[in-house]
């Protein structure tokens, strides 16, 4: 099975052919996280093509939820499933090679330009210095970030630059998977409104399979298709927005939900 | 082993140490200087602190001869105080493979010393002829005080009672000549007693052991090498030393001068060898400090960090290793340099050893400080990007610790060079030889010439770093750069 994905699918097309219906699954996983219970029996099928928000407050097992999915970490029962296949310390690479994953503190690597963090990924996997180029001109169009920032450090640049630029890092392989940890929460509100105009963009020219954890209701009811609530490591609750806005499952989720309109952060 | 020893005497330097004191210093030196003029190559490894030092280095090859004294021969090398003959000293000797070449011709033994004044005042020309006169002064040194073999065994000896006073050696010079004290106790060789106006009584009764100077040497010496030696035999006498010993004092004269000055005198050399400069000497002191340090500071380098990395993961690995080289820290230089000569001898490895072991710590703790302050998201980063352990080190921790890694090994180098001038002390040379050295014979001005180069090298130690940190890392990383 693992043996049909060759070690980079760069070609957008191939992904549709090979996609199957679920990107990932998560099947009655278990993990604790020293005295705490992370994730208690979550199983989860996240569809295809879609963009799946999975919220919470903090401590309720998003991000343990996302690490699992490209294998930072491995539960203690149940099995990952990741574009296709059961993660094992075989595949893990080569999966992870074609998953963009992005998080809340960027970490863009500060010893090196924008160029050179963006270009990381296809350094390791020996591009040509063309393929780079090419891949990097499109990326900071789709999001819309000027050529200027390319010779900058890190620091030099602003929160929302550089969370673009640690899109754009997530985006260079092409990705069957997008995997975001909480990447637009540092940001001001205006910044954050651009940046999901980008981001709902971007949706709409690739729709890459995506896992955006937050713990705003307002930014998974704005930019998904698909709703994951999370509490102590449960799952409360696994539909398509408007089901999950309309027939809540319990009165946690109502709560969550009720508090939107009035949600200002 | 004795084989090798012998097949490369011939090509190998003639190794010659000293003692920590002037008298030694002249003796080895002269010998040195009598070696070259015979086309020897020599290798001086002076001012070994102590005579356990000095014997070690002997035993383990690290020199092969020095000169000693038959009374410490008996009491200290061998522990047999029994033995008096020079014949029956030769065989103990030869049981442990070590050989004592002809002696010298003087003697430093303890003495009891009268001001001529006092001793023409009350008729002292013998020790015996002390309870004959009214009660004296007397000053002695504190340990005299109290060795069996100096005042109370004296007194047993002779079989008779006085008070004493306890003086530091060095002040009873000065309270004799101003007429503050009658009698002291000397060595014979000192050269404050030709300077002062003093009789030394004679010991009629032979109490006090003989300290009779002579080369003490490997078994294994080159026999040429022993007989060019042996030209020295029998050319000093008590009053001779003394004035070399004096002439030390004089702050306007280095202890190879002088002993240059002894070998033209006996006719033993035609001209004094003025080859070897100030120069010379800072350029191969120099070359030899670098090359201690650098070694040390390399082999700490790659086990430090290569551990390090190995470690930093798991606290309790990292906090161990942390703890023990912290505690190799808090052992005295000193004290680890002399607890390494039993292990690996003396030289220049024990002191690569310890100068190691010290640049351990701070190079070991930045390192694993430096990795465990990297944010886990980086590291998150990293694995997510699917990088290899290789890939992670080069990109990703290598990078974001070099700033500190750079600062401990920094701190290390500079901690180095100031250790490293004690390693002279082990006969390992480098700077810290003429500084031990004018230690010793209270020469300021030698002194000078190994602690100047010594601050220089720490500071452009210094400069260089600041170059290497500036090619290593981008500037906003730089230790300069963050606050505090």
């Amino acid at each position: 099975m693992a043996a049909s994905y060759g070690p980079l699918i760069r070609a957008e097309q191939e992904q549709s052919l090979q996609m199957p219906e679920n990107a990932a699954e998560l099947t009655k996983i278990c993990l604790r996280r020293g005295d705490v219970t992370a994730l208690d029996d979550v199983s989860l099928a996240l569809p295809a093509g879609q963009t799946t928000a999975v919220l919470g407050a903090s401590g309720s097992g998003k991000s343990t939820l996302v690490q699992l999915l490209i294998g930072l970490l491995a539960p203690d029962s149940g099995t990952v499933t990741t574009l296709g296949s059961p993660l094992s310390p075989d595949n893990l690479q080569t999966l992870r090679k074609r998953i963009g994953y992005a998080i809340q503190e960027v970490a863009l690597l500060p010893h090196m330009r924008i160029r050179e963090n963006i270009l990381l990924p296809a350094v390791l996997s020996d591009w040509s210095d063309e393929e780079q180029d090419a891949r990097l001109t499109e990326l900071l169009q789709l999001m819309q970030l000027p050529d200027t920032v390319l010779d900058r450090y890190p620091h030099e640049l602003s929160g929302g630059q550089q969370q673009r630029a640690g899109l754009c890092r997530a985006l260079m392989l092409r990705p069957d998977l997008l995997l975001l940890d909480e990447p637009f929460s540092g940001l001001d509100t205006m910044t954050r409104r651009s940046i999901h105009e980008q981001f709902l963009l971007m949706r709409q020219s690739m729709p890459i399979t995506t896992v955006l954890v937050t713990h705003d209701p307002e930014e998974a009811i704005r930019l998904a298709e698909y709703i994951v609530i999370m509490r102590a490591g449960k799952v409360q609750q696994f539909g398509r927005v408007k089901e999950v806005l309309e027939r809540p499952a319990n009165d946690y989720v109502r709560e969550l939900c009720t508090g939107i309109s009035g949600t200002v952060e | 082993m004795l084989m090798i020893g012998a097949a490369t005497a011939q090509a190998e330097p003639v190794v010659i140490g000293s003692k920590l004191f002037a008298e030694s210093y002249i003796l080895a030196e002269a010998s040195a200087q009598l070696l070259e003029s015979k086309g020897y190559e020599v290798d001086r490894r002076f001012g070994l602190n102590g005579t356990k030092i000095a014997f070690e280095a002997l035993q383990n090859g690290a020199i092969d001869l020095y000169p000693e004294y038959t009374g410490t021969i008996t009491e200290v090398i061998l522990t047999q105080p029994d033995l008096k003959e020079p014949g029956e000293i030769r065989n103990a000797l030869e049981e442990i493979d070590l050989q004592l070449l002809e002696a010298l011709g003087f003697n430093n033994a303890y003495a009891i010393a009268a001001s001529t004044v006092s001793a023409e005042r009350y008729s002292l020309r013998r020790i015996s002829d002390i309870p004959g006169a009214p009660p004296l002064r007397i000053a002695l040194p504190h340990e005299f005080m109290n060795r069996q073999d100096g005042w109370p065994g004296l007194l047993q000896h002779y079989g008779f009672e006085r008070e004493a006073d306890g003086i530091e050696h060095s002040l009873a010079y000065k309270a004799i000549n101003a007429d503050q004290v009658d009698i002291i106790a000397v060595y014979t060789s000192d050269g404050q007693i030709a300077q002062s106006d003093l009789v030394i009584l004679e010991d009629d009764l032979e109490f006090f052991p003989d300290y009779l100077a002579a080369f003490l040497a490997r078994e294994d010496l080159d026999s040429d090498v022993r007989k060019i030696v042996e030209l020295l035999s029998g050319r000093l006498n008590d009053r001779r030393m003394r004035e070399l010993n004096l002439a030390v004092l004089d702050p306007d004269a280095s202890y190879a001068e002088i002993a240059s000055g002894f070998l033209l005198e006996e006719g033993l050399i035609s001209s004094a060898d003025r080859s070897r400069t100030v120069y010379d000497d800072l350029l191969r002191n120099t070359q030899r400090h670098l090359k201690l340090t650098l070694i040390a500071l390399a082999l700490a380098i790659i086990t430090g960090v290569g551990i390090a990395s190995v470690v930093y993961p798991h606290r309790r690995l990292a906090d161990a290793f942390l703890y023990f080289t912290g505690l190799l820290q808090t052992v005295p230089s000193i004290a680890l340099l002399a607890l390494l000569i039993p292990l690996v001898g003396v030289g220049q490895t024990p002191a690569i050893i310890a100068l190691f072991l010290y640049s351990l710590l701070p190079i070991a703790r930045s390192s694993i400080t430096a990795m465990l302050a990297i944010p886990p998201g980086y590291r998150q980063v990293a694995a997510a990007m699917a990088m290899t352990p290789g890939q992670e080190m080069k990109f990703v921790l290598m990078p974001l610790a070099m700033p500190h890694v750079i600062a401990g090994i920094r701190t290390a180098a500079v901690i180095s060079i100031g250790t490293a001038t004690l390693a002279a002390f082990i006969g390992a040379g480098g700077l810290g030889d003429p500084i031990v050295t004018g230690l010793a014979l209270n020469d300021t001005q030698l002194i000078l010439q190994g602690a100047i180069p010594a601050a220089v090298l720490a500071i452009l130690t210094e400069i260089l770093f600041g170059f290497v940190e500036r090619s290593l890392v981008v500037p906003h990383m730089r230790s300069s750069a963050r606050p505090g």
